[in-house]
Formats: structure tokens, C-alpha cells, sequence
């Protein structure tokens, strides 16, 4: 089986243009995409208006009703975790959104902030509006200075603009947005690590229950929503949850964006209902880059088992990858070809685990420095046949033994991988060296090779 | 510097100069107001003194432990806990190349490599002029630019080792350079203050580089039923067949084993970095 690399190849006959559903990206490529005026030009603050004529339950209710599950990784819906903020408790309500995104391959949000800001803005003020609300925060991850800085014109063009501050729109609602940058810590995406440390602490996570609705920012009831998840409400409440509905499966309702890298032709954001599949992406873009093939993919992130080339029509929403054996995820699609050594690439997943450990729990702050010790003495052909079995045993005393999910995490590329190549560890440790050649895998590799091809 | 002291504790860290000082004050009310909580100003304000010295110095958490009624030790706590910030003076440049799998393998490894050879420095270590300091990062979310680079955290994407090498050596010979994605870079100080939440005054700074990224449109043009362009590779007029392959390159994980080793055992490889006044 190959991976068409044609786009008149593709396998249903289904064009580009049915496939894909630009929502969020549909005007990227307009002229100053960020402005509020290309914004308005595009609906922009229509949605607000619509939810503003409702009652915040009512509102609570649409988006519950629309389906849309959180775009962060772990496909919660969105409408639940907003109903789940106690009402008339006399406290204040918090909307905090999760823009920390670090998680390998992951690379949605930050392009959606770059060329389209107001997206999030508005989606705030509309939940805030539902939670009853009057303050939240953006928590941008602070490597990110070109997206603080539209972030920061952003807010401003909204305040300027009657979006933020006092009685918007007439409405009787206050709103305050503050952005607020990081500094430098995956864990702090995990959401109650991501509270300590907008409480200006180290980012380590919080045990649950009491969970974030209950007693989240300053011990108050929260809604930690990923970027893309509030960035959606908007056209939902534009276009009609019905709408929304049309797209994806009845569980797995709606849009998302995809985002392709790795060694494909056309490495990108694809915008899509969910449920398409990684064969229907790569048939249209133009498939893995030339002369090679597809050898193991991540459905979202490094944190989701790993696929192989038999996954290719599995289809990407929350039940189909689960069915499958992993996860949606953030849907990033990284892609790797057959001159990629899995050893290498699981050793340095690993290592990124083991640097981003908070530390506050054994099993993953220990397990992920032993996995490290063991994967690079694989790598160097230095392991032994009995490390398989260790590596796969400290994996599983990571895996639900940690004290939050990036525990978890760490043990899939491990688990995934030995399932999949196992051999191929293997044969680092018989071969006592790794047979696979880095420079064959970079993007140049073949940049001479085909430039030779064509002057002959 | 992991000597072992037995001797007396360390003084109270100096104070920042009394003008310096007001200015900082005056900023850091300005940040303080923007939360319900004061201590939620800690990570712009760890921000804030690193645009004012370039690294976190015990000036500057006396500073922050001073504006938030926290102790030196809350402070120091919350600001080695994070990886933005610095612990030693360092360059005008901080130069980030992401070699994390997906850029690692698409070329980074390689790209840090060289860009190691070439200005002759280690991870995280400074040239001798003060203008660049190199280290390898993690995941910067813009996998379909790989291989990434940043610089002072502004993107510079599809990057080679040769547009690499160019890159450090323009910032080392003080040319104006800019980046794919983000704005002309200025220095990490002036970088630190934008994350501390001051707006980037300069003209031009917000639109500069325009709208979203090749890649980031790719599925946006199919979708209008354009064929993707091909993919445009070779930033900064640099030549695309400009990397050797270097048959068995160096490649192993290594990059990232412990730098020091703790005072308490300095017979072990995997102790904690020493901190705080070295």
C-alpha cells in the first residue's frame, strides 16, 4: 500500500474543497487578518450579539447542545464545564484560557492567535457572559512573542472598541481580559498546574477533587477552556449549532483544525469536520514527500500512542482514535517516514518528559529519568535484551500512577512504540548501534540527490 | 562553583539604585493592578527584572519579594522553576534551536550541531562578544515550519544550518535582522518587558511579517481549490543544497544530560543545578 501522492489521486473521488471546512481559517489569508476591521468584515462580534440577546442558562445550553467537545486534548464538552460553575454563590467566576501550548507537535492555537485573534476575544466575553464572569485571563506560553503581541493589540482594539470594559454593548456586562505570558514550563498546560502558576507559583498540578468549577483560580470557581474550544463559540452562535451539527459524527460534532508535519509534501493547517481520516489528508496535500513512506504517525501530539502505516483510515474524532487504541488529542499529525529510527525519536520524546517533570510526583518525575537512562543506551547499541521489558515495566508504573495526566503521557510513545517496533529496538541491541542514518531524514536529504536527478 | 561553604550566609542582595528603582516600582503597580491577587504578578514581574538586567539577579528577586510581600526564598523558588529564566548574565540574543523529535529529525539536531561549531559555545553558553547565547529548546508549536528556530522568541522558520549560520552571524555583526514570523528583533531585555505585558511601541512591530505563515494557509488554499504552492524552503535568500549530510553524525540523545552536579554529592552525574548566588 502506498500513500497517493497525487492530488488527482485520491482514493473516494472526494475534492479538497468538500473535504475541508476553513471556519477559523477562513480568512487567514485576508489582508491584516488580525485587525478587529477585517474581523467585523468576516461576522466578527456577531456571535456576541446573539449570545447577549439570550439568558446566560439558555447560552450555557446552546453550546452544551452544539456538541463542541475541548479542542486541548482531552475532548471534554465545552457547555458542561460551563454549567458546572455554581451560580449565585456570591463568589467571583474566573474564564481562564489555556494558550500554553507546548505539547510535541502541537501547533494549532498559535497560528489560529497569530492570524486571527479576535476569534478567542470574542469567544471570551461570550462565556464570560454565560459564567457570569467579569474577569479572565489568557495564559499565553511566554516563547511565543509575535502572538503576545497581536494578543496585546487585540485586547486593546476591543476595549477601544466597546467589546471589553464597562456595559458591553449595553448588556450590563463587565469585562476584563488580562493577558498574561508564561515562562517556560509544559507542565503549566495541564489546567490546575496552569492555576498555581497564574497564582504566581511553580506550575505543579493541583490534587482533585476540588476541580477548577468549584474552587479553581484564587479557590474560586473556574472554566479553564483551550484556545480553540472558546475560539469555536463564536460560529457556532453565528452559523447555528444545527450547522455545527452537520459536521463530524453526533459525538464528535463540528470543526478542527489538523495540523500536518514531518515528512510530508505539504506540511500545514488543515481545517476539517472532525472524523477525517490521515489518508484523506495526505491524498489531498500531496501526500508523504517524494520516494518514501509513511512509517509512524502521533494522532495528537507525542502524548497519544503512536500509529502506523495500517491507521491511515482510522477516523480522526474523539471515538474513532479511541476505538483505535489512542487518542485524539490535539490533533497534530506528525508524521514520519521510513528513514526515521523510532528508538531515536521515543529517546527524545522521553527526554522532553523528563526535563518537563514538575517533580511533585514519584512515579513520573523518577520513572521518566530511568526511562531516559535505559532509551539512550539503546540508542548508543550499549542495552540489553532484558531493558525491553524494564522499559515497558516503568512505563506502566508511570502510566496512571502519576499525579496528573502528563505521567500518562510519557508512558505512550513507550508503550506504542514497543508494540509497534519492537524489532527494531531490538536490533539496536543486537546490532549494538543504531542502523539508521540521521541525515537521510532531514528536510535537505534529498534536495542534491533530486537536483542531481534532474541535471543528468 | 559548587564549592562548599560552611561559612557565613550570604548578605541580603544590593538594591537596585534608587532612579531604577522608582521606575521599576512604577512598573511593577501597573502590573500588580492587572490581577485580583498581587502574587499573580510574580511571573511578569521575574519578566520585568530580567528586561532591566538581562537575567534574574538576587537584586532582582529581592525586588520582586519586596513588591509582593514574599520572601527572597518564595521568590527564588517560583523563578528556577521556570525555563525562561536566566540564572547568568547572558547575550543580547538568545538563540533557541528546537530539537525536540519532529525538528530534531527534520533537521535540528543537525542545525545545533553546527551552530555549536560555529560560534564555538556550548548549550546555553554566550560568545565572548555578549551578543549570542545558544541553547537547544523544546517544542516551539510551529512543527509545520520545522526545523525552528528563535531568537529572542520570534520565529524563524524552515531554517538550514547554512541560514542558521547566517543568522548568528548577522546578529553578531549587528545587522538589522528579521524574522519569518514576528517582528524585527530587538534585545532580550526589550524582549523580557513585552512578556512582562508592555506593549511593543515600535511602528510597525504588531503587523510586521503580515498575516499567518506559509503552512499555516495550506489547508485554507486547497480548500478554495488551489493547489498548494510549492513548498518555499530557503529562508533568507540562503541556497537550499547547502547541508552536507555528515555521514555518521553524532546524534545521540546526550544534549540534554545534567550540566552540574550537586554540591551535596559532587560525585553524582545527575544532581540538582546549583543556584542562587553562584
Amino acid at each position: 500500500m502506498t500513500v497517493a501522492t497525487e492530488i488527482e489521486g485520491n482514493g473516494n473521488g472526494s475534492s479538497p474543497e468538500k473535504l475541508l471546512a476553513p471556519v477559523l481559517s477562513a480568512f487567514w489569508d485576508q489582508p491584516n487578518s488580525w485587525t478587529l476591521e477585517t474581523y467585523k468584515r468576516h461576522d466578527g462580534y456577531e456571535g456576541l450579539k446573539k449570545a447577549l440577546a439570550m439568558a446566560p442558562d439558555d447560552l450555557i445550553a446552546y453550546v452544551k447542545d452544539s456538541g463542541l467537545r475541548g479542542r486541548g486534548g482531552a475532548g471534554f464538552p465545552t457547555g458542561m464545564k460551563w454549567q458546572f460553575i455554581p451560580q449565585g454563590d456570591g463568589k467571583p467566576h474566573y474564564l481562564v484560557v489555556n494558550a500554553d501550548e507546548s505539547e510535541p507537535g502541537t501547533c494549532k492555537d498559535i497560528p489560529l492567535l497569530f492570524a486571527n485573534p479576535h476569534s478567542l476575544i470574542e469567544g471570551m466575553i461570550i462565556a464570560c457572559y454565560a459564567i457570569r464572569s467579569s474577569h479572565a485571563f489568557i495564559y499565553l506560553r511566554g516563547e511565543v512573542v509575535p502572538v503576545l503581541r497581536r494578543l496585546h493589540e487585540a485586547v486593546r482594539e476591543a476595549y477601544a472598541a466597546g467589546y471589553l470594559g464597562e456595559n458591553i454593548l449595553g448588556s450590563g456586562l463587565n469585562l476584563e481580559i488580562t493577558v498574561h505570558a508564561g515562562a517556560g514550563a509544559y507542565i503549566c498546560g495541564e489546567e490546575t498546574a496552569l492555576l498555581d502558576s497564574l497564582e504566581g507559583r511553580r506550575g505543579q498540578p493541583r490534587l482533585r477533587p476540588p476541580f477548577p468549577a468549584v474552587a479553581g483560580l484564587y479557590a474560586c470557581p473556574t472554566v479553564v477552556n483551550n484556545v480553540e474550544s472558546i475560539a469555536s463559540v463564536p460560529a457556532i452562535l453565528t452559523k447555528g449549532k444545527d450547522w455545527f451539527k452537520s459536521m463530524g459524527s453526533e459525538k464528535s460534532p463540528g470543526f478542527t483544525l489538523y495540523s500536518l508535519s514531518g515528512h510530508v509534501t505539504n506540511p500545514g493547517q488543515y481545517e476539517a469536520p472532525l472524523g477525517i481520516t490521515l489518508r484523506q489528508l495526505l491524498d489531498m496535500s500531496g501526500g508523504i514527500r517524494e520516494g518514501h513512506r509513511l512509517k509512524f504517525w502521533t494522532p495528537g501530539g507525542s502524548s497519544t500512542p503512536m500509529f502506523t502505516e495500517e491507521h491511515l483510515d482510522v477516523a480522526l474524532d474523539y471515538e474513532g482514535v479511541g476505538a483505535a487504541g489512542s487518542m485524539l488529542g490535539t490533533k497534530a499529525l506528525q508524521c514520519f517516514d521510513e528513514t526515521t529510527c523510532v528508538v531515536r525519536a521515543v529517546t527524545r520524546w522521553t527526554e522532553f518528559y523528563a526535563h518537563e517533570s514538575c517533580g511533585k510526583c514519584t512515579p513520573c518525575r523518577e520513572g521518566t529519568y530511568w526511562l531516559v537512562q535505559l532509551l539512550r543506551d539503546i540508542e548508543a547499541g550499549k542495552g540489553q535484551l532484558s531493558d525491553l521489558d524494564k522499559l515497558n515495566d516503568i512505563a506502566d508504573n508511570i502510566n496512571g500512577k502519576s499525579f496528573c495526566a502528563l505521567g500518562d503521557g510519557a508512558a505512550s510513545p513507550i508503550f506504542s512504540s514497543l508494540k509497534y517496533f519492537r524489532e527494531e529496538y531490538e536490533q539496536h541491541i543486537t546490532g549494538k548501534g543504531c542502523p539508521f542514518d540521521p541525515a537521510k531524514s532531514t528536510v535537505w536529504a534529498d534536495r542534491s540527490a533530486r537536483t542531481t536527478e534532474v541535471n543528468a | 562553583m559548587t564549592d562548599v561553604s560552611l561559612g557565613m550566609p550570604q548578605l541580603p542582595a544590593p538594591e537596585y539604585p534608587a532612579d531604577v528603582r522608582a521606575r521599576l516600582e512604577a512598573d511593577a503597580k501597573e502590573v500588580i493592578a492587572r490581577y485580583p491577587d498581587s502574587r499573580s504578578a510574580l511571573l511578569p514581574l521575574l519578566h520585568l527584572v530580567q528586561s532591566e538586567e538581562g537575567y534574574v539577579t538576587r537584586t532582582g528577586v529581592r525586588f520582586c519579594a519586596g513588591q509582593l510581600g514574599l520572601t527572597t526564598a518564595e521568590v527564588t523558588a517560583v523563578s528556577t522553576f521556570y525555563s525562561m529564566y536566566r540564572r547568568k548574565p547572558s547575550g543580547d540574543y538568545q538563540v533557541g534551536v528546537c530539537t525536540n523529535t519532529l525538528c530534531a529529525v527534520m533537521g535540528g539536531d543537525e542545525i545545533f550541531e553546527e551552530l555549536k561549531e560555529h560560534l564555538g559555545v556550548g548549550n546555553n553558553e554566550t560568545t565572548a562578544d555578549g551578543k549570542v547565547t545558544l541553547e537547544h529548546i523544546e517544542c516551539n508549536a510551529a512543527c509545520d515550519f520545522a526545523p525552528v528556530v528563535m531568537v529572542n522568541w520570534e520565529f524563524f522558520d524552515d531554517q538550514t544550518p547554512a541560514s542558521a549560520k547566517q543568522l548568528v552571524d548577522d546578529l553578531q555583526a549587528g545587522r538589522q535582522v528579521e524574522p519569518t514570523r514576528g517582528a524585527p528583533l530587538c534585545t532580550y531585555k526589550e524582549t523580557a518587558r513585552i512578556l512582562a505585558g508592555f506593549p511593543d511601541e515600535r511602528p510597525g512591530a504588531v503587523e510586521a511579517t503580515g498575516g499567518a505563515g506559509h503552512a499555516s494557509l495550506i489547508g485554507l488554499r486547497l480548500a478554495k481549490g488551489e493547489t498548494p504552492a510549492p513548498r518555499v524552503v530557503a529562508p533568507r535568500g540562503e541556497a537550499p543544497q547547502d547541508a552536507p549530510p555528515q555521514p555518521g553524525a553524532e546524534h545521540l540523545s546526550s544534549h540534554d544530560a545534567p550540566q552540574e552536579t550537586s554540591a551535596s554529592d559532587p560525585a553524582n552525574p545527575a544532581g540538582p543545578v546549583a543556584e542562587e548566588g553562584e
